[in-house]
């Protein structure tokens, strides 16, 4: 009989979307992981007034910006905080969504009462406002823009874990270990846990593309990575605020290009996990 | 979950927002001129003196009343420019709910119907890439594309220099007020102006109808009901249209409605792209001069307007679906 790994497997090499998405995601870890040691480069220090805003050429295939920076180099270095970015911010939303689902499945009363209606309060705002008035107290920075990504990625998280705990609490296999005596610890981390990890990695992998716009939105408003950072969202707000947006497109083509490139990698790979760990798709 | 316990969170979300911030308001408004009695002074004046949960009730008061605070930059009082604003934002908002429903329903039909064609393939994949575009990028493409190059739409605004000159808005609505006015030349750039802004912030709305309307056709095309129709001899036509998509409609009509929300809100990044004057770029304006009361208002009203969207929302279903009842 087949394992539900190598079944999940099998199916995830069935769907193309999720092939797509893979190859994609692999790619950008892997130029995230490599740039550096390919191509080093110091946003600081990366001035050249001779060749300002240069269309793409050989020597600069995505052209040059305000300050003759190479923006092929500061494009591909963007995926390096782009990444992190993802990563860090929907593994925060990811941890504490899902513990709090998790106390709200499965203690019910008023801790459910309490956590639901702190994730109803937070849906109450629309996201991108929401990451924008916690930047906007926190102050502007990487790090604040990651936490806001995250605070908004929880309520997400929190339905989820509460929605599957509450139909595996009701299962044999629970209510045989709440009949044998298991602590409510050993419930939650050894019987239901394991049971909500595949809808998670699906909405976690989905989250990953959210989480890249949002952070491209808030660079875009000034409000995530600050210059010199060669953060995409911020990229394109230097060429739209600079004014040469127009002039000198690919100042802002460019860093677009690559936040598209990377938000569909992950909600291609998301489309193809789920249809691998969904037991109800064909 | 009920309306108020929500109302009442967000209010005191938004109250918390400004103590956040850290610095003391009454050193930022007077500067560095500010002698210590001043700054007392003012302090009481403010009521910051006063224990939080008297600030909380008297910020209560004064948003109930219509009072949500003045600009520290420009001194006029928020809830005024927030009045003059509205029209321009729900403006936009509706149209660009018009344009992904114009669009995304019908293609969500077509795509189920014709499930595994390229017509579907092709819908799909737009619609996979519609969510995964950063909105104020499309923006800067659009305008790029379409004013820059081909000048065939204005760069942004809401209506050309030499009309909104001698035009005198009625309801802020432009083009209901170019059509009560009887100007059509002002309905007509209007629209214009429109276009391109209401293009680029209905691309989310428009994929994700796309999809939700493919996935509920889907569905009602397998019931049994819909075989019934069919083998009663109706034409397709008629099964598609008068059978299916009114069972279909439920789950697209909750998605039009969120998304009618999401787009007060979201937009900002369009408003700004397109120098719309409505409350997205008021609430940028506010950000980049770090204007707190434009920002703290702005969010309270936007995310107020949110909730209730979603309200109605909710209220519409039992219309919809008549075994569905609020007692």
């Amino acid at each position: 009989m087949e394992t539900p790994t190598r079944r999940a497997f099998r199916r995830f090499l069935k769907s193309p979307s999720g092939k797509v998405g893979l190859v994609l995601a692999l790619g950008l870890v892997l130029l995230a992981l490599l740039i550096p040691l390919l191509k080093p480069y110091d946003p600081a220090t990366d001035r050249d007034y001779l060749s300002r805003l240069t269309p793409p050429s050989w020597a600069h295939p995505f052209g040059t910006d305000q300050l003759g920076r190479d923006i092929f180099t500061r494009v591909l270095h963007g995926s390096r905080i782009s990444l992190q970015v993802g990563v860090v911010s929907v593994g925060l939303g990811l941890a504490l969504g899902t513990l709090l689902g998790l106390l709200a499945g499965f203690f019910r009363g008023r801790t459910e009462l309490l956590i639901g209606w702190l994730a109803d309060l937070l849906l109450a705002f629309p996201g991108t406002l929401l990451a924008i008035a916690i930047v906007a107290v926190s102050g502007p920075s990487l790090q604040n823009a990651m936490l806001a990504i995250g605070i908004v990625q929880v309520p997400v998280y929190i339905r989820l874990a509460r929605a599957v705990v509450l139909s595996l609490r009701e299962q044999d296999f629970v209510q045989a270990a709440i009949a044998l005596g298991a602590g409510n610890g050993r419930i939650l981390l050894k019987h239901i846990l394991p049971g909500t990890l595949p809808p998670l990695v699906v909405q976690a992998t989905l989250s990953i593309g959210t989480a890249t716009l949002e952070a491209a939105a808030l660079g875009f408003l000034g409000l995530g990575a600050q210059p010199p950072a060669p953060e995409w969202g911020a990229m394109i707000a230097d060429s739209f605020k600079g004014g040469y947006a127009m002039n000198a497109p690919w100042t802002m083509i460019f860093p677009g290009l690559f936040i598209v490139l990377t938000v569909l990698a992950f909600n291609l790979l998301g489309d193809g996990l789920r249809d691998a760990l969904d037991p109800r798709s064909p | 979950m009920g309306l108020v316990p929500v109302l009442f969170g967000i209010s005191l979300l938004v109250f918390l927002f400004l103590k956040l911030i850290p610095g003391d308001p009454a050193q930022a408004i007077l500067g560095e001129r500010g002698s210590p009695e001043q700054l007392q002074a003012l302090r009481e004046k403010l009521g910051l003196n006063r224990p939080l949960h008297v600030q909380y009730l008297t910020f209560l008061r004064n948003v109930l009343t219509g009072d949500l605070g003045v600009s520290a930059v420009s001194t006029i009082p928020v809830a005024e420019e927030l009045k003059r604003r509205w029209p321009a934002t729900f403006e936009l908002a509706l149209s660009a709910t018009l344009v992904a429903v114009a669009l995304g329903i019908p293609l969500g039909i077509l795509a189920a119907v014709r499930k595994n064609s390229l017509l579907d393939t092709l819908s799909m994949s737009l619609s996979l890439l519609g969510v995964s575009i950063p909105v104020f990028w499309l923006g800067l493409l659009l305008v790029y594309l379409f004013a820059v190059n081909l000048h065939w739409l204005p760069t942004g605004g809401r209506l050309s220099t030499d009309l909104a000159l001698d035009f005198r808005p009625i309801t802020g609505f432009l083009v209901l007020d170019g059509l009560l006015s009887l100007k059509p030349q002002v309905v007509l750039d209007a629209l214009r102006h429109l276009l391109l802004p209401a293009l680029t912030l209905g691309t989310i709305p428009l994929a994700i109808l796309t999809r939700i309307t493919r996935g509920a056709m889907l569905e009602v095309l397998s019931q049994d009901y819909v075989r019934t129709a069919r083998a009663k001899g109706l034409s397709e036509r008629q099964v598609i249209l008068k059978h299916a998509l009114k069972n279909a409609l439920l789950p697209v009509v909750t998605i039009v409605g969120l998304q009618f929300g999401t787009l007060l809100g979201g937009a900002i990044l369009t408003e700004t792209i397109f120098s719309w004057p409505g409350i997205g770029s008021y609430i940028y304006e506010g950000i980049l001069n770090r204007d707190y009361p434009v920002v703290q208002a702005g969010v309270l009203v936007v995310a107020t307007a949110f909730v209730l969207v979603n309200l109605l929302v909710d209220l519409s279903y039992a219309l919809l679906d008549p075994r569905i009842q609020y007692r």
